[in-house]
């Protein structure tokens, strides 16, 4: 390894914290939006299905943007110290996680093409069809995207439990690396 | 005096103890929304769970007006509309139409003489892409008020409790109306005989961005023959499928489009209430059904007529039943497509 790269980054770009932080709240919305629709016969089922297929197609182009950021500016490293198992959790959740980023609005996006109905976001924008109209595949996808969503939400609950794992118990600098503000400076600084 | 660079560690037990209140809560906001607190939200889930067909006999079809064969045809558009709407499908010229006669029965094998609402799916196709989806049905209003009042209908229709129609129109008086409309209207012999209404009140933005609420009918173009149901059972329980196929075979069948303008005021929220007969009406094009084919091979087989999906120049009301149909149109898709094995197409099935 070079000396150019010996000082290693210890935090996510500013890029990659915006895209991080601005994902998460469409995610859980998305996810929100998702089961509430789900349940409801009342008006507000339009609007909910209505904002559920404009943020899906929101969240795969920030997704597919978001995954060629973290080819080209990689990662911070985890702490030298973190056991072997909390390693490999932490790099299986983060595949899962972005494979579910682009996975389920392509999943939904597919099921809509099966099922023919019309694929309207924004209001007005027409998307065409990814997949033909068939039954057997509708079923396919739509059990896939109903059962992918809760196993989302699971992973995002851990994904949660982690960093505040990080944050609070381990205090090991894992947490600060995506947090939304710059940690207080690394140096020591006067008090008051 | 100088800080360290991390503040002491905080009793573990603590932070474990936030975390555990954090997802726990999480976990339990998502449940909340999903329903699961609230057995008593009318879902999707439960208003499909209210039809109930004899034994097996819904599995792969629709759960409601489950009955029904497809057509193809034409809009014949005559340019009136634009007046009301910039929709593309009202300016002049033909669109592609696809729809489905059906009879108002959770049964896919009612005989056609024993149900008395008969309706129409309906989806015409514009060149920009564009689709128009309506379902409309015979009777000039809806039974009932609100989606909820509808659920509670189809539970106390479908029980086994004799007084629970009696039950059900006292809590309702509304349903008194289409109880006097089921017991005296006259029945017909065909379904190109029938009037088909939209019932539901939507909003037309013309090309000034005014809105107008308005509903829709199709007014069938061949002159209505009453005939007793006792009448049209002598011609089997096929009846209606088999004389619409025979007389589509010989010519076109045709339906003009009336669309009828409410006035301040009329209400546009509650489809069991009629607006008065001298409002505006505006006919804007003419249906031509030109096909017929059996549903299980048809192409009407695995679309729904999802009452929301309208192409822009039309939208949805403070009618609260559009939503409520779109959703439990979808979740019935769901659970027949699921189910297509257990009603085989022409192609590949049993069935002659």
């Amino acid at each position: 390894m070079s000396q150019a790269v010996s000082r290693v980054r210890q935090r996510f770009t500013l890029l990659q914290r915006l895209l991080h932080w601005l994902m998460a709240a469409c995610i859980l919305a998305m996810l929100f939006i998702g089961v509430g629709m789900e349940s409801t016969v009342l008006p507000k089922y339009l609007a909910l299905i209505s904002i559920h297929k404009s943020l899906g197609f929101v969240i795969l182009v920030l997704a597919l943007v978001r995954l060629a950021v973290r080819l080209r500016s990689g990662a911070p490293p985890l702490p030298a110290d973190l056991p072997a198992p909390m390693k490999l959790a932490a790099h299986l959740s983060h595949y899962a996680l972005y494979g579910l980023m682009i996975g389920m609005p392509l999943l939904g996006w597919a099921m809509l093409s099966a099922a023919a109905y019309p694929i309207v976001i924004f209001g007005s924008v027409y998307l065409p069809p990814i997949v033909p109209q068939s039954d057997n595949l509708h079923t396919l996808l739509w059990g896939a995207h109903f059962s992918l969503a809760f196993v989302f939400f699971g992973l995002i609950l851990m994904h949660v439990a982690a960093a505040l794992f990080h944050a609070l118990v381990r205090r090991d600098g894992v947490f600060e690396a995506m947090a939304p503000l710059p940690p207080p400076s690394s140096e020591v600084v006067p008090a008051e | 005096m100088l800080q360290p660079r991390r503040p002491p560690p905080r009793p573990t037990v603590g932070s474990l103890a936030l975390i555990a209140v954090l997802i726990g809560g999480g976990a339990a906001a998502f449940a909340y929304t999903a329903g699961w607190f609230s057995p008593q939200r009318l879902t999707p889930d439960r208003m499909v769970d209210a039809f109930k067909a004899p034994g097996d006999s819904a599995l792969g079809h629709r759960r409601n007006h489950a009955k029904g064969i497809c057509f193809t045809g034409v809009f014949e558009s005559n340019g009136a509309g634009a007046a009301l709407s910039q929709a593309q499908v009202f300016r002049r010229g033909q669109h592609p139409a696809l729809g489905r006669f059906n009879l108002g029965t959770p049964n896919p094998d009612a005989a056609d003489a024993t149900v008395r609402v008969r309706g129409m799916g309906l989806r015409i196709s514009t060149p920009d892409g564009q689709e128009w989806r309506t379902a409309m049905i015979d009777p000039p209003f809806f039974p009932v008020a609100t989606p909820q009042a509808f659920y509670e209908l189809v539970i106390a229709s479908g029980s086994k409790d004799r007084n629970a129609m009696k039950e059900f129109a006292a809590a309702h008086p509304e349903f008194a109306a289409f109880g006097a409309w089921a017991g005296s209207a006259p029945w017909t012999g065909s379904y190109a005989e029938d009037r088909y209404n939209s019932l539901n009140t939507f909003i037309f933005t013309d090309g000034s961005g005014a809105d107008h609420a308005v509903r829709w009918s199709l007014l069938p173009a061949a002159q209505a023959v009453p005939v007793s149901p006792e009448e049209l059972a002598k011609g089997g329980p096929d009846v209606l499928e088999q004389e619409i196929t025979a007389r589509v075979r010989r010519g076109p069948v045709r339906w003009i489009m009336v669309v009828t303008v409410a006035n301040p005021g009329d209400p546009t929220a509650d489809p069991s209430k009629a607006w008065p007969d001298d409002r505006c009406t505006v006919e804007v094009g003419t249906l031509i059904v030109q096909k017929i084919e059996a549903e299980a091979d048809g192409p009407c087989r695995d679309i729904t007529f999802d009452p929301a999906v309208l192409p822009p120049g039309i939208r949805t009301s403070d009618d609260p039943f559009p939503a409520a149909r779109s959703a439990a149109y979808a979740k019935s898709y769901d659970r027949r497509t699921a189910e297509a094995k257990d009603y085989p197409r022409f192609a590949t099935g049993a069935k002659p």
